[in-house]
């Protein structure tokens, strides 16, 4: 044994430090996660993360499908937010083809982006009650992440794993239904919310509980390439949104919430006031919805309607030929990143002009969030890790990919 | 850490107050918002009796289409399985004999044709492809089952029968757009 572990070995209480498997399939971790922990009575005194246990070769994968079929992978990485991987996956494609959208379409995609954070960020939240303690806010607010399921379901015509939108616009337009939620959401929502922010935000035992838990200073988040809400708990008001606006997010008026130190309360609160920008967004996205096609004008890309193949011989070459993946695309590289439900997602694309992805990788929030976990629970209680793994919301499907 | 934009807002208020100090105001709140919801309408269904309405556009459980004079409308192209990024589609492709005609809307038709629902992921991209609307996805569950090989629907039962018509203009772009 090592002199230092002798050490630690005198100071700990029993005299010896226990080994604890947290994971891979533990009811506390919200996902299939292991955790080797050392632990010194219920202190953890050195943690050992493990990852790969639903890796699905995503990147490998999409080297093998056409374009249009890899919007369906990209369902399963946060699928929390499933609408916002959709779409960041079609702005590549749209980057690299160079496609220009209509306005329209772009509020659209902003509006559904916005309705897919808000899922996201109340999931985590509500989770975050949760592992404090605290079941009945979670049961509030899953009633609300369903309303918010029914307008995804009269979009595209799924709820989780959406696969909406497409390359160059959206498959349909929004239809009165789709209109009658949103604004039957808008006006109900804030208040059910405020309910669930008056059962926690001020809370005593809830402070108590979360405050000074899994702290992580601003420099080391930033050194270990943290983004999204767990960057602006820290403090930095970094959001892709707002310093490299994609889909004309810089038409709308909204300010980034940041945190003070970064514990679980900042991440919290970071998200909570996040919820509300979103739905400022929203409203204003709703307000000025300009008229015109859900779609971009790319008939080598975007497939044609139906009874136009069947009179149409120019269409009904475009059809086979998107459907086959034998479209030609430019060859070269690009990068584009969303603001995702918990950072900045990325998609690094490579192609050689063939018919799927030379490369693609996925830049995964979670991924390197979840690097950062040891440094943040080491020294902490056990149940103190539970809750800081879940404020950090660290989705499995998107750690692993 | 110096701003990097001008919108930037602190959020989180780590001091409490005298009320917030002293646990009671916050726990008879916390009680009177539960309380209050005992007598708000239930969110949830109790589902086999009572069913919640699907979206007109719901991805569901498949449908291989006819056409009005009830022959299969089909033709065995084999686009959905290419299109398909789960390869849960097989087909075999066979020829329309003379008095056949009335089953088979085109010369060439599929004799077998299979999706299997484990495999599948709904995402509707075979719909898309289909250049005859011969499949697609409708308001229906696949049900649950015991055996790994009763998730492999061959036409027995993807086809519609004739006399249980399932209705799909919901999902036919051109025709919910024209109305």
């Amino acid at each position: 044994m090592s002199q230092s572990l002798e050490k630690i070995a005198k100071e700990s209480i029993s005299g010896e430090l226990t080994t604890l498997n947290l994971g891979p399939t533990h009811p506390a971790t919200h996902g299939i996660f292991q955790n080797i922990l050392k632990m010194d009575g219920e202190k953890i005194h050195s943690a050992e993360q493990t990852i790969g246990y639903i890796h699905r070769a995503f990147e490998k994968l999409a080297e093998r499908r056409p374009f249009n079929q890899i919007t369906p992978i990209t369902d399963r990485l946060n699928y929390c937010s499933s609408p916002i991987n959709n779409m960041g996956w079609h702005m590549t494609m749209e980057k690299l083809l160079r496609i220009e959208l209509p306005k329209r379409v772009e509020y659209m995609r902003v509006i559904i982006m916005e309705l897919a954070r808000i899922a996201d960020h109340l999931v985590c939240n509500a989770v975050i009650g949760v592992d404090t303690g605290a079941l009945t806010g979670f049961t509030y607010m899953f009633q609300e992440r369903e309303h918010i399921y029914d307008m995804f379901e009269e979009v595209c015509g799924a709820r989780l794993t959406t696969n909406i939108g497409r390359i160059g616009g959206f498959e349909r337009d929004f239809n009165p239904i789709f209109h009658q939620k949103l604004k039957k959401f808008l006006k109900e929502f804030p208040a059910r919310f405020q309910e669930f922010a008056d059962l926690l935000e001020r809370n005593r035992i809830f402070m108590d509980r979360t405050n000074k838990c899994g702290p992580i200073s601003a420099q080391r988040a930033l050194d270990y390439g943290f983004t999204g809400p767990n960057l602006r708990a820290a403090g930095v008001d970094y959001d892709v949104r707002v310093m490299n606006p994609y889909s004309s997010y810089q038409d709308f008026d909204f300010t980034i919430p940041v945190g003070t130190n970064g514990d679980t309360y900042d991440r919290f609160m970071v998200r909570q006031q996040e919820i509300l920008e979103s739905l400022k967004i929203i409203e204003q996205a709703c307000n000025n919805l300009p008229e015109g096609d859900y779609k971009a004008d790319v008939p080598e890309f975007y497939l044609p309607p139906k009874d136009k193949v069947y009179h149409n011989m120019e269409a009904l070459i475009y059809h086979f030929k998107i459907v086959m993946g034998e479209t030609k695309v430019p060859v070269g590289e690009v990068y584009h990143c969303v603001e995702g439900g918990n950072g900045e997602l990325g998609y690094y694309l490579i192609s050689d002009g063939g018919r799927t992805p030379y490369r693609l990788h996925f830049r995964r929030p979670c991924f390197i969030y979840y690097q950062a976990y040891p440094e943040m629970i080491k020294g902490s209680l056990l149940s103190d890790a539970i809750l800081t793994m879940s404020s950090m919301n660290v989705i499995a499907g998107e750690l692993d990919a | 850490m110096q701003s990097l934009t001008n919108r930037s807002r602190v959020v989180s208020k780590k001091t409490m107050n005298f009320w917030e100090r002293i646990y009671l105001p916050a726990i008879f709140g916390g009680m009177w918002i539960t309380i209050k919801h005992f007598f708000k309408k239930k969110a949830t269904l109790r589902y086999p009796e009572e069913t919640r309405e699907f979206s007109k556009v719901y991805r569901g459980l498949h449908v291989l289409k006819r056409d009005e004079n009830g022959a299969e409308r089909c033709t065995a192209c084999g686009l959905c399985a290419v299109a398909c990024p789960a390869e849960a589609i097989t087909m075999v492709a066979a020829e329309r004999k003379k008095d056949e005609k009335g089953l088979y809307r085109e010369e060439k038709y599929a004799a077998i044709y299979e999706i299997n629902m484990l495999r599948c992921i709904f995402c509707g991209l075979c719909e898309e492809a289909c250049p005859k609307e011969a499949i697609f996805l409708t308001d229906r569950i696949t049900p649950s089952n015991f055996e790994r090989e009763n998730f492999i629907y061959g036409k027995d039962k993807l086809v519609e029968k004739i006399d249980q018509r399932i209705d799909v203009s919901g999902r036919q772009k051109h025709i919910t757009e024209k109305k």
